[in-house]
């Protein structure tokens, strides 16, 4: 048995990798699919320490999160599809309509 | 520690090499059967090394011609085709469909020399929900293959491809509700064993009697999933030359065919597992047979494996034939009909399925 | 699990993230997010998560990625779409010091997550993880979430569906 711990160090590294793929990619899509890693290492997390406290709390979270994770999903790809239609790019910089 | 590892091994390499023979099988039904039905005679020679030999087989030589001849076809890769999506197309096809059998249980017991053997390669305890994470995996080796051709016909071929594999998804899972909420887990090994039970001592209490509608719509969808006729627009054969897997040749055309046989058997063995009975026969408990009226009959344990496996396999073979009778007696159906039934008619039924298997259960207790 | 199929598993994971976040084609990304969220799957499965580790399957790998190369496909991002990141202001040292200011940010909080001390894990129960167990939390402990999250759901659907639609003006 690995020590909880590991998995915390595991998830933090994959959690790093999202932030910084969400602050330095351009492309929304890109974007969006660090934003899913970011999730799931804190997905990890829940079911690691749910483990460790030998209670089923945990995996209910990840349950929810996981059903948020599809609702963000779809409506964000629906907000990327429309905007796409508008600009025809999907480059974070020039998505920039709301900004002066 | 290694007798558990090379029984496992030995469950899982038979589990495979039985869905592969299965599979080959199945291409000899379906090409003699189809003919019958078709009132023709069909494929029923091959020239083996030119004509060397001086008797002909029948359809043999052709299920050894077939296999030779895809294996040695040169692998065409389409000019500006994304090469390394192109070559996971067909492993992604066949891998989900291979494994999705190992939740399926074969048989009940083998009691070998005091071991007691589960006739079940992975005895998990969400075997549907495995049977069901499987199933959704397959729609990537279809969107893959459309999308890494760079051809008109394959993204056309896998657009319809996955839009018509995860709506029929939706329902096949929820009509497997109903099943789970009759025999109250997700086992499928407890399942099975659940079905051994006789109704006022003489009717097999299968699953078909507690669901017959939900068995419907799980053939249904099953047969949408696998995208057989009548619901192959994805791969329709006289719109879009092979849909998806048009761009593929050689071995990579064999591994998608062999996907669509595999996913036949599938199918099949879920239904047996979950409808039928799976391995169980009428009045055969695991010592010998129990008839009514008290009559038992003992039979060594081996005997009565053998026996167990043998109806699975029978059971799983009708099925499969039933599904080739379905492929060359419908039309194929259009894609706004196609769309149209998993979402307008199948979707509402199984929920109200689910429904009415729950007052009914409320009821009888 | 031992320590040596921890350390393939995170390797394996690592480096496939690492693919989501650093290959220029967004379809390729979108098959290594694939592959991370199967291998999750498989970490869950070893932290005695049973339903979880099927259910993302399911959801996440089998649905959500699906809608992601559904749009990535609709899109039809040509080549030359591809590579933004060249055309973003800055040049390539400014990316560079980017992915090494992440690169020193992960291995900190790792060095940090690795020196937490926790009490060792005992046993799970029986029906850990399992179907039952997890549903009557869901049920009981958890019955106002679960009913808010299927309103959410519909406003999800009701919401992509209006965003998708072609304006026809």
């Amino acid at each position: 048995m690995v020590p909880t711990s590991w998995y915390l160090a595991l998830s933090a590294v994959l959690f790093a990798i999202g932030t910084v793929g969400v602050l330095v990619r351009r492309n929304v899509i890109v974007i969006f699919m660090a934003i899913e890693i970011m999730l799931n290492a804190v997905n990890l997390t829940f079911v690691a320490f749910a483990r460790q406290l030998g209670t089923v709390e945990g995996q209910v979270i990840v349950f929810f999160v996981m059903t948020v994770a599809a609702a963000e999903a779809a409506v964000g790809l629906a907000i990327i599809i429309a905007a796409f239609r508008n600009k025809q790019t999907v480059n974070a910089d020039e998505l920039a309509m709301l900004r002066w | 520690m290694w007798a558990d590892v090379g029984i496992a091994a030995v469950k899982s390499i038979a589990v495979l090499l039985m869905v592969l023979n299965m599979s080959v099988v199945l291409l000899w039904v379906e090409r003699k059967g189809s003919a019958l039905i078709q009132d023709r005679i069909g494929a029923n020679r091959a020239n083996i090394f030119g004509g060397i030999l001086p008797f002909n087989l029948g359809i043999v030589n052709t299920l050894i011609a077939d296999p030779i001849k895809m294996f040695t076809k040169e692998d065409v890769i389409p000019a500006g085709a994304d090469k390394l999506l192109h070559f996971f197309g067909p492993f992604l096809a066949v891998f989900p469909v291979l494994v999705t059998f190992a939740a399926v249980p074969f048989g009940d017991v083998l009691v070998i020399g005091g071991r007691t053997i589960e006739l079940q390669v992975a005895a998990l305890d969400v075997g549907i929900l495995y049977v069901l994470a499987m199933s959704s995996l397959a729609v990537y080796g279809i969107v893959l293959g459309g999308w890494a051709s760079n051809s008109r016909w394959a993204l056309l071929g896998a657009i319809r491809g996955s839009a018509q594999m995860i709506s029929y998804e939706i329902a096949m899972g929820l009509s497997l509700i109903g099943v789970i909420m009759t025999f109250g887990t997700l086992d499928l090994q407890a399942i099975a064993r659940a079905q051994g039970a006789h109704l006022w001592g003489i009717i097999p209490a299968w699953g078909i009697l507690y669901q017959p509608l939900g068995f419907v719509i799980f053939m249904i969808a099953g047969v949408a999933e696998s995208k057989r006729v009548p619901f192959d627009l994805p791969e329709g054969e006289s719109e879009l030359t092979s849909g998806y897997f048009t761009e593929y040749s050689g071995s990579k055309q064999a591994a998608f065919m062999l996907s669509d046989f595999a996913e036949i058997v599938v199918v099949s063995g879920l239904a047996t597992t979950l409808f039928f009975g799976a391995w169980q026969v009428p009045f055969l408990a695991r010592d010998g047979w129990h008839l009514p009226g008290g009559v038992t009959l003992g039979m060594p344990q081996l005997v009565v494996a053998v026996l167990q496996i043998a109806s699975f396999t029978l059971k799983v073979f009708a099925l499969c034939c039933l599904q080739i009778l379905v492929r060359w007696t419908l039309p194929r159906y259009r894609y706004d009909q196609l769309m149209d039934l998993g979402w307008k008619r199948l979707l509402p039924l199984a929920l109200a399925n689910v429904v009415v298997t729950g007052i009914v259960i409320v009821l009888v207790g | 699990m031992g320590p040596v199929t921890f350390a393939v598993l995170a390797t394996l994971l690592v480096a496939s993230a690492l693919t989501v976040v650093l290959h220029p084609n967004p379809v390729k990304s979108a098959m290594a997010l694939v592959g991370t969220l199967f291998l999750l799957a498989v970490v869950f499965v070893f932290l005695g998560a049973h339903m979880i580790a099927a259910l993302q399957v399911i959801v996440y790998a089998g649905a959500i990625m699906v809608l992601f190369l559904f749009v990535i496909m609709l899109l039809n991002l040509q080549a030359e779409a591809l590579d933004l990141d060249a055309r973003r202001g800055g040049g390539a040292g400014l990316r560079v010091a980017a992915w090494l200011g992440g690169a020193v940010l992960a291995a900190e909080l790792a060095w940090l997550f690795l020196h937490v001390t926790l009490p060792p894990v005992a046993a799970a129960p029986l029906g850990y993880g399992g179907a039952v167990a997890v549903a009557r939390s869901l049920f009981t402990d958890s019955a106002l979430p679960f009913e808010l999250t299927s309103i959410l759901l519909l406003v999800a659907v009701i919401g992509a569906v209006v965003l998708g639609q072609r304006r026809t003006s």
